[in-house]
């Protein structure tokens, strides 16, 4: 077995102490960090939810409650189907798309400019301006926009000092705090995808579009978008897979009304202390993401290879 | 449709620096003209000068007499073709050949039928369905010059798209080049440091050298009647004699060498005086082995050194008495079994071969 091991290639290539390194890092990771609490959590979601003495006893056993929770609601419930629920998931996959695609309009033209106008030392520059804002926590930077948008914040104390506005405006109750929070959270992960695949188009091909009498517009349509494809959906994955699963913003930012999906997620696990309706609610999240990116990527014909390209 | 290219006083400076100065050159519309000179001589600024992908600093480029400032590449009657090809590879064929029409909101059939004439011209029917990355690198090649051709633009630029194929196809391509020119019957402009190329290729070539023009002529006259020093050396091979102008006849110079006394040609427009250093150019091939009944104006004592076989021609380095480094060459059907490293031979040239000019750098310097 011990030589059968070691005479394989990848040992060979990287030598003893690097292979085995490799080895023990990548089974760790996947099984302790993935596999397992993903198979805990999945398994947690078809049980009752009993307190940890009542474990193997004849309270616990399998069941479809917490799903059918979030579909028709409780048992007592009057309406047919848990439109609360229902609603913060659609809401949550809804306004994260939307998050997704103003990322990516925002950055399209800043990844493009940097790669591909500024001169070496602007794009340098641009790059760690955009980067530094990134050393502060998460938490802190929704805090901070919490204090520009808040009622009497910043801006409203601002715009009803100069005169232009009577009355602040209600960001944070009418959400917009909490989408302009959201679109800011991850927007790196759109703008080093969408740079780094700008960046690898020779200059050539766009000047040869404009030689041939190809409008600005019409250049990027045809050349720089589909050969960027693979980092625009490698970053739209990146920026809704996490702007779905997002805690901190929503928890800061959103209005007093309204709930994010994790918020609801939160809840299960903390606040009703029901882990069981949490994983369920969290499984639910992870597939319906899952599926709503793999449809994208099929409708758009993109290959998962050609994303870690 | 062809149309007249010309450069009135462009300059191109990046800074403080040069790239192109006071060019001043007329292309005749039909014309197969190229600018040659080494790499960073400025002969691509000019061709992107042109092509509208970079303004003059001072100076105006002319297509048909129309002033062209201000005019962007897409706007101008040129097609460039880019050294690298710069085809789109997530693009068919077809839709390579058709993207000009395309922008230019073509009905699809009416592009179809476009880029099958095109693929036709090239020699490429039927193939149109292919991706870029399936064809050859000659096949590559001719793509680009049928999507440049389907603006049906009146002046095509070149820049030196040959360079990165083998010998072979590059001599073929030489070839297929001036013929699609004669069938198209546009202006061409090449850019190339090769001088094969643009020798094979051009009716006339600028030479260029720092961003300044050096001559612009027919291809044979720049090759027999080089103005410079640097166009005698870059345009093919010569060997250069250093000396000082001790008589003049005719149209003829003597030049005082450290190895003897030769006769030379002037050119008109470089007048020579008695005592100004000057430099006597003889090519490899003018270098002749006397044999029975020549008779060669100049002489010239070598000791040969060593020898190299390319071929076509049998190549001699040989050392002057002063140390000069020399070199002739013999055609291969020629006898030389009797010459051989260490021997000292004399070898005649014709001064009607040779051309004297005032001492100045050279292109191997």
């Amino acid at each position: 077995m011990k030589n059968f091991l070691f005479t394989q290639p990848f040992f060979k290539k990287n030598g003893k102490a690097v292979a085995i390194y490799f080895l023990v890092a990548i089974i760790f990771w996947f099984v302790f960090l993935v596999i397992i609490p993903q198979f805990y959590m999945l398994d947690l979601s078809f049980r009752t939810n009993v307190p940890p003495l009542a474990r193997g006893g004849p309270e616990d056993y399998y069941t479809f409650e917490h799903y059918s929770h979030f579909i028709f609601g409780s048992k007592t419930a009057t309406d047919a189907f848990n439109f609360v629920d229902l609603g913060v998931f659609g809401r949550t996959i809804f306004v994260s798309m939307l998050v997704t695609i103003a990322n990516l309009l925002f950055c399209y033209p800043i990844a493009f400019y940097i790669a591909k106008i500024a001169n070496p030392s602007t794009a340098r520059l641009l790059i760690v301006s955009l980067i530094i804002p990134f050393w502060i926590n998460e938490l802190l930077r929704s805090f901070a926009l919490r204090i520009l948008f808040a009622n009497e914040g910043v801006i409203n104390n601002f715009l009803t000092g100069i005169g232009i506005l009577d009355q602040g405006i209600l960001f944070i109750t009418y959400d917009i705090g909490l989408y302009t929070g959201l679109i800011y959270a991850y927007i790196l992960l759109m703008m080093f995808p969408l740079y780094n695949a700008i960046e690898s188009l020779d200059i050539n091909q766009i000047e040869a579009a404009k030689d041939l009498g190809s409008s600005s517009f019409r250049t990027h349509w045809r050349i720089v978008i589909p050969h960027a494809k693979p980092g625009i959906v490698s970053g739209c994955t990146m920026v809704f897979m996490l702007t779905v699963g997002a805690l901190a913003t929503p928890v800061v930012l959103s209005s007093p009304n309204t709930l994010w999906f994790p918020q609801l997620i939160y809840q299960w696990f903390n606040m009703n202390d029901n882990w069981s309706r949490g994983s369920a609610y969290s499984i639910i999240l992870l597939i319906v993401s899952v599926i709503f990116v793999l449809t994208m990527m099929r409708i758009f014909k993109v290959r998962i290879g050609e994303i870690i390209k | 449709m062809s149309a007249d290219v010309e450069l009135s006083d462009v300059s191109v400076t990046f800074g403080s620096f040069y790239a192109a100065k006071n060019v001043n050159v007329k292309v005749n519309g039909g014309e197969f003209f190229s600018f040659l000179g080494p790499s960073g001589c400025g002969k691509t600024t000019l061709l992107r000068a042109i092509s509208g992908f970079q303004e003059p600093s001072e100076g105006k480029v002319l297509i048909d007499n129309k002033d062209m400032s201000g005019i962007g590449p897409n706007k101008r009657p040129t097609a460039l073709i880019f050294q690298n090809l710069a085809l789109f590879p997530l693009m068919s064929v077809s839709e390579n050949i058709a993207f000009s029409l395309e922008v230019r909101g073509v009905s699809k059939e009416e592009r179809k039928k476009r880029a099958d004439e095109l693929l036709e011209l090239i020699a490429l029917e039927g193939q149109g369905e292919k991706k870029v990355h399936q064809l050859s690198g000659g096949q590559k090649q001719r793509v680009a010059i049928a999507r440049a051709l389907a603006v049906e633009p009146k002046v095509l630029l070149l820049d030196e798209p040959l360079s990165a194929l083998d010998l072979k196809l590059r001599q073929r391509m030489r070839t297929e080049l001036r013929e699609i020119q004669k069938r198209v019957n546009i202006t061409f402009i090449y850019i190339t440091h090769d001088q094969g190329e643009a020798l094979t290729m051009s009716d006339r070539i600028a030479v260029m050298n720092e961003g300044e023009l050096e001559q612009i002529g027919k291809c044979d006259e720049v090759y027999n009647n080089p103005l410079t020093p640097f166009v005698a050396t870059f345009v093919g091979e010569n060997n250069p004699l250093y000396g000082k102008v001790t008589g003049i006849e005719g149209d003829k110079a003597q030049i005082e060498t450290a190895d003897g006394q030769y006769l030379a040609m002037m050119n008109d427009s470089k007048k020579l005086n008695i005592g100004d250093e000057s430099i006597a150019f003889v090519r490899p091939e003018s270098l002749f082995i006397p044999r029975d009944g020549d008779s060669f104006d100049n002489k010239i004592d070598v000791n040969i050194e060593s020898f190299e076989f390319e071929g076509n021609l049998k190549n001699f380095y040989a050392r002057l008495q002063s140390g000069a480094k020399i070199k002739f060459s013999v055609p291969n059907a020629i006898d030389t079994s009797s010459i051989s490293s260490g021997s000292s031979i004399a070898l005649g040239f014709d001064s009607s071969k040779s051309v004297i000019l005032p001492k100045a750098s050279l292109a191997i310097d």
